[in-house]
């Protein structure tokens, strides 16, 4: 008999996951149909491919190579990034078109733009997106802001999903203003809660954000059903998709999406307790998140976009004080539930690379940008598989021969015994599609083990 | 006293300097002065960033001191002392591009060197730039960038100093999280940055300073 999830071991529990993600399921949890047996077999083999490279057990057939970009997919095929969050039709075509036209062994999958319409509805302020605070041909950029204030860290510590709820989100989206007004939920406990605490629902400001809801919910299902449709699409032309999901960073979360650069790092000097008491207490929300898409989706790779560790952005004591134990015990806690967690190390890393190194041994997927790879390949390369280091500037600007050039210096230095997957190191926008075709031919002709 | 001031800034502590600038004001002493030395604090800290012994954290708290001394000492100012600076640089994150956090750390790095620096921001349109290059004769300009978009936008914006006439008048430097030799060429520029030191290092080298 099939052992339950709590009966697996951690290793057990990530071949339950990389087998899940072999077979795919459609949206009625059948097995997947594939366009054609060439197609179920490209993408059998990929898995395996890719599966080999992170658990590091035994060589790949070869090098794989991967396509991870931002909004390239979209100007590749002819269509403004406002397009592609506007007319789902056009963002599934963009993506499509992106496999058909370089077939790597992992593509990043139509979600990436999401439903424009949906943040015009919800009046989201975190982001400017095209058409809506930067022009329609271009890609979506993040706001900053102090969403939290300096004296909130009791506010989330205490209860961080009811901090989310009124106090976080109310500021983040115009349109949920009204959840300023919500009671705690936990106070209807008895026949004499009941009254006092659904008033509020009845109050205009609150039915406009109810209203509000119902339409964003709305759009981001007709999105989900589009996009969805076409992601299936694509698995079943043999293509995999990476993600099943994301988590984050604690430092990160109050970093980006919480107090903001300046803030996260006044809070260092003025309050470095509260931010490590608030970092710690979101730690299991984040191994819960990543968990959680990893086994709805059944997918092992959740991904981790890093931002405010980076070389330059504090020193390395702060680093190990501040941003290292947290965003460690969550990947040590996506790990124990067979998640394999792909930290993003974009900008560069390479003073962290041997604090980093601290991990089990084929459990991390490592996302590099302009980190020293040599160097990286010594470190954290030694237990973990990393991604990456191809430049945006090259892609965008330079030649396919030195597109060449550089795989092979990447799959030289870092190829050897496995554990190195080629592929852009940022998320790009533009780059000349010659020089992202020669990254993955090349990758594909070079990188075979012999 | 006065060097109280100088180390405690450098050093970040906040209240203490706060106690030092506010015992000085009741004490009568010239507010130029504090504001001196207060300077000086902010030039070791830029010294100490140079030498990668402060990262960003330690910058930005800085700067916030520094304002908590400046709101202190501004209302008891009856001239403002013009402080010598090595030469104008225009600044700014180039059009469709919203970034500030590289852009912030290499403004701040050039005024604590010395330089009057005009921040325009981010996004800034290229008639911006071009308007205010015009308006203050600055012959360095610098173009910030972290995403793809802003290579064109940077080669757009060089072109259009180059067809104001302005292009043989400024050395242009760039910099940002993608921006590599390559970069420059396409744009134009004549020089890019890896970090915010390099970027001092040019300013200093184009304004003829040792």
């Amino acid at each position: 008999m099939e052992k339950q999830w709590e009966e697996m071991s951690s290793d057990e529990k990530q071949e339950e996951l990389f087998a899940r993600w072999m077979s795919p399921k459609d949206p009625q949890g059948n097995d997947l149909k594939f366009q054609s047996a060439q197609a179920e077999k490209a993408y059998k083999e990929r898995i395996t491919r890719i599966k080999d490279a992170i658990q590091m057990k035994k060589l790949p057939d070869r090098v794989p190579v991967f396509l991870l970009p931002s909004f390239f997919p979209v100007y590749n095929a002819g269509f403004t990034p406002r397009e592609a969050l506007y007319d789902y039709d056009k963002c599934c075509t963009a993506f499509k078109k992106l496999v058909a036209d370089f077939a790597p062994d992992v593509q990043p999958g139509a979600v990436m733009p999401g439903p424009g319409k949906a943040y015009d509805i919800l009046d989201y302020k975190l982001y400017s997106w095209p058409g809506h605070g930067v022009p329609p041909e271009q890609s979506y950029q993040a706001n900053e802001g102090e969403y939290m204030k300096a004296d909130e860290y009791d506010a989330l510590i205490d209860d961080p999903s009811n901090f989310f709820s009124s106090t976080y989100l109310p500021r983040v989206f115009g349109a949920l203003e009204g959840f300023q007004m919500l009671p705690t939920l936990t106070g209807i406990l008895e026949i004499y809660g009941v009254a006092f605490n659904f008033i509020p629902f009845g109050l205009p400001p609150v039915q406009a954000t109810y209203k509000a809801l119902f339409e964003a919910g709305a759009e981001a299902l007709k999105w989900a059903g589009a996009i969805g449709g076409c992601n299936m699409e694509i698995k079943a032309a043999g293509f995999p998709d990476l993600w099943a999901g994301y988590s984050k960073a604690p430092f990160d979360v109050i970093g980006d999406t919480l107090r903001g650069t300046r803030g996260v790092m006044l809070d260092m000097y003025r309050q470095p307790d509260k931010l490590i008491e608030a970092m710690e207490r979101l730690t299991p929300i984040m191994i819960k998140m990543g968990v959680g898409v990893a086994k709805m989706n059944g997918q092992p790779v959740v991904f981790m976009p890093l931002h405010k560790g980076a070389d330059g952005f504090m020193s390395d004591e702060q680093f190990k004080k501040f941003y290292w134990p947290t965003f460690r015990e969550v990947m040590m806690g996506l790990i124990a539930e067979g998640v394999v967690p792909n930290p993003a190390a974009e900008g560069k890393w390479t003073t962290r690379l041997e604090i980093m190194q601290d991990l089990p041994k084929g459990k991390v997927l490592w996302m590099l940008d302009q980190s020293d790879i040599a160097k990286a390949k010594q470190t954290i390369g030694k237990g973990a598989c990393m991604f990456g280091n191809v430049p945006s500037a090259l892609l965008a600007l330079s030649t396919p021969q030195k597109v060449k050039d550089y795989v092979k210096k990447c799959i030289d230095v870092a190829g050897k015994g496995g554990g190195y997957i080629v592929s852009n190191g940022a998320f790009f926008d533009h780059a000349k599609a010659e020089n992202v075709k020669a990254m993955v031919d090349f990758a594909k002709e070079y990188g075979v083990y012999k | 006293m006065a060097e109280d001031l100088v180390n405690t800034l450098a050093d970040l502590k906040e209240q203490e300097a706060i106690k030092i600038v506010t015992d000085r004001l009741s004490a009568g002493e010239d507010p130029l002065e504090i504001l001196g030395d207060a300077r000086k604090g902010m030039e070791i800290v830029g010294s100490r960033f140079a030498s990668s012994e402060y990262f960003i954290p330690d910058l930005v708290y800085s700067g916030e001191i520094l304002k908590s001394v400046t709101d202190l000492v501004k209302p008891k100012l009856t001239t403002t002392g013009e402080s010598k600076k090595l030469g104008k640089i225009v600044f700014g994150t180039v059009a469709g591009d919203i970034h500030d956090i590289g852009k912030d750390i290499v403004v701040f790095m050039l005024d604590v060197n010395g330089f009057e620096v005009h921040d325009l921001g981010v996004d800034v349109p290229v008639q911006k730039f071009v308007d205010k290059i015009k308006e203050t004769s600055a012959p360095i300009v610098g173009l910030s960038g972290f995403l793809t978009l802003a290579f064109d936008s940077m080669k757009e914006t060089v072109e259009a100093m180059k067809a104001a006439g302005l292009r043989d008048r400024v050395k242009i430097m760039i910099g940002g999280g993608q921006i590599t030799e390559e970069v420059r060429t396409y744009t134009g520029a004549d020089a890019y940055g890896k970090d915010a030191m390099a970027g001092v290092t040019l300013a200093k080298k184009w304004a003829g300073v040792k």
